[in-house]
């Protein structure tokens, strides 16, 4: 599959502040690619280098085949971006705001028909002429894509999308994405610290931390049930490892953690596995299985312990 | 790049705050004529009280083109606040809207977005003067009439044909479109530091206020960068009002005292508009969008 963006070995450095550290990933044709981190994590940073809002310090940027430091504005042409906060000019109508954008986006010239069909596209064609101060957060959201949109770009950057936006909002912004992924066939890179969102719509995603990169691969292998980390808790877990190892359970141990025991299994072993742990006499506190892509990102956040669990 | 230039006049004048000062020039010189027009003769009087003593004048002395150059006088001072209003806003106030980093998200180079929003100001520096120009200029010849100029200097009194001095009131609107075309470039550098407009705004204005009593400060210690500051040169205007004098002491229609410093002032102004201008495209190349 063809890679729309590639990203290899990028760093950037706010002075002493290393604001994303050697990142690199692929994201290929047709992905709705999930970009994750908790705020601050260097999501915001490393998009604007793609947008090249930002210089990197380091590394190097393809897309669709071309090197983006040498061919911005061929790139830029094919890529629609609404980046944090749909900020617009609030005192001009959304129409006017479509209208001034697809001028300089790179696209074909439009008719007022097809910009109002822009329009329609996010739900706004009734207020198509009321000033955007007038609008609530998740309008403004939903213009800022039809923004991003109105040149028809392959690429699709969406930062925090879904900030700021009431559930139903939530659900409208995400059921754009799978419509214009499916239909329209687009790319969609979209970042998010919601990660329940991005579970519901992304086929890849990439986990990073403090600026690296601590996880990247296909969604449906988090939940993959033969991946399930089962994290189990006892009075003594020293001990109670120590007899792990002994037993039939040792291959899917995983390494040693502070308070818990963590093995990876296949969902449907946990009775037996459960079975077992009474047989050897091991007193549990606590036996959770985990996998979910929130609880798999809280533990790569928090420690990289089992980051190589999920790495393809 | 034209169409950015279409975009960027197009954001000014959508934009409210860009008529205020068109209302406040307009206000400003209709309240000057309206002055002039009720008590203009005793404004006249005291001005030539020394003159009157000596000589007999005679004619349409608060003229049009007297009323205009009183007004210039008056409000070439002050326009630089309402050049910056909008100068020093180009860039910063698109930062704090956050609508700059969607611009230059769009397949368009960082030195076209300068430039186009730099001939955005110029455009509207330029409308203000005309619009000025128009008020303060033709306006006056509507209400006061015309006549030869008076123009007081200290110590003699130059007097200009009324044939003669039509040209030199637009070589002055030029001169002067330059001088406020200095201001805006000045104000536009600055804002692209900040991220709100008023810190711009406030440090354009602190410069001109501090470069102007610097230009005026008569201490030898200043007199050495009294030539580099642009505020030295603001009001080399006035020198298209300085007339040669022949043998008779008869002012030469269609020439300039001091033809060469009018121009060094010109070039200096230019220079200082030029370098600035290179300055905003290099930083702005570089610079990280982070609003």
């Amino acid at each position: 599959m063809q890679p729309v963006i590639k990203v290899s070995n990028l760093s950037k450095h706010f002075n002493e502040i290393v604001a994303v550290n050697n990142l690199s990933f692929t994201v290929n044709q047709g992905d709705i690619y999930g970009f994750l981190g908790q705020n601050g994590a260097g999501k915001s940073t490393t998009i604007r280098m793609l947008l090249t809002l930002i210089e990197p310090s380091h590394g190097e940027i393809e897309m669709f085949g071309m090197h983006l430091s040498t061919h911005r504005k061929e790139i830029l042409r094919q890529t629609g971006a609404v980046i944090e906060k749909p900020d617009v000019y609030k005192y001009l109508s959304a129409f006017e705001n479509v209208q001034l954008f697809s001028k300089i986006s790179g696209g074909p010239k439009l008719t007022r028909a097809q910009l109002l069909d822009q329009l329609a596209m996010v739900g706004l064609q009734e207020r198509a002429f009321s000033k955007v101060k007038t609008y609530s957060q998740g309008m403004k959201q939903r213009l800022g894509i039809a923004i991003a949109l109105v040149h028809n770009p392959q690429l699709i950057v969406l930062d925090e999308p879904t900030n700021g936006l009431d559930p139903q909002g939530i659900a409208d912004i995400r059921n754009l994405m799978l419509h214009l992924s499916k239909e329209r066939n687009k790319t969609i890179l979209v970042s998010s610290h919601l990660l329940s969102e991005i579970q519901l719509i992304a086929n890849r995603l990439l986990i990073i931390d403090k600026g690296k990169k601590m996880a990247e691969g296909d969604t449906l292998a988090l939940f993959d049930p033969s991946q399930t980390l089962v994290e189990l808790e006892t009075l003594d877990n020293k001990k109670a490892f120590y007899q792990l190892q002994q037993s039939r359970w040792s291959a899917k141990l995983q390494p040693a953690r502070e308070k818990t025991i963590v093995l990876k299994m296949d969902k449907n072993e946990i009775p037996a596995f459960h079975q077992s742990l009474a047989q050897m006499q091991i007193p549990i506190l606590s036996l959770q299985p985990r996998n979910s892509l929130e609880d798999y990102f809280l533990q790569v956040t928090t420690g990289n312990q089992h980051v190589e669990a999920f790495t393809n | 790049m034209w169409k950015l230039l279409q975009i960027e006049l197009f954001k000014i004048f959508k934009r409210p705050r860009t008529y205020i000062s068109f209302v406040a020039v307009a206000a400003l010189v209709s309240i000057i004529q309206f002055g002039l027009k009720v008590d203009g003769k005793m404004y006249v009087d005291f001005m030539l009280r020394d003159l009157s003593a000596s000589f007999n004048i005679e004619g349409n002395v608060l003229n049009g083109y007297l009323v205009c150059y009183i007004i210039l006088q008056l409000l070439l001072v002050h326009v630089p606040l309402l050049i910056t209003l909008i100068a020093a806003d180009l860039i910063s106030g698109e930062a704090n809207m956050g609508t700059l980093r969607l611009l230059l998200t769009k397949p368009v180079s960082r030195t076209e977005v300068i430039l186009a929003k730099f001939l955005a100001a110029a455009i509207y520096t330029f409308l203000l003067l005309i619009f000025m120009a128009i008020l303060a200029l033709f306006v006056s010849m509507a209400i006061f009439g015309t006549d030869d100029m008076l123009n007081l200097k200290s110590g003699y009194v130059v007097q200009l044909k009324s044939n003669d001095i039509f040209w030199r009131y637009i070589c002055a609107f030029c001169f002067a479109a330059l001088a406020m075309l200095t201001v805006a470039s000045l104000g536009f550098f600055l804002s692209l530091f900040a991220e709100n407009s008023i810190g711009p705004i406030v440090a354009t204005m602190s410069v001109i206020v501090v470069f102007t009593i610097l230009s005026t400060l008569d201490i030898p210690i200043f007199n050495a960068i009294k030539p580099y500051l642009f505020t030295t040169h603001m009001i080399g205007w006035k020198g298209f009002f300085d007339v040669k004098v022949n043998n008779d002491n008869e002012a030469i229609i269609g020439s300039v005292q001091n033809l060469d410093k009018v121009l060094q002032a010109a070039g200096i102004l230019a220079l200082h508009i030029f370098g600035l201008l290179l300055a905003s495209v290099l930083v702005f190349r570089k610079k990280d969008i982070l609003s």
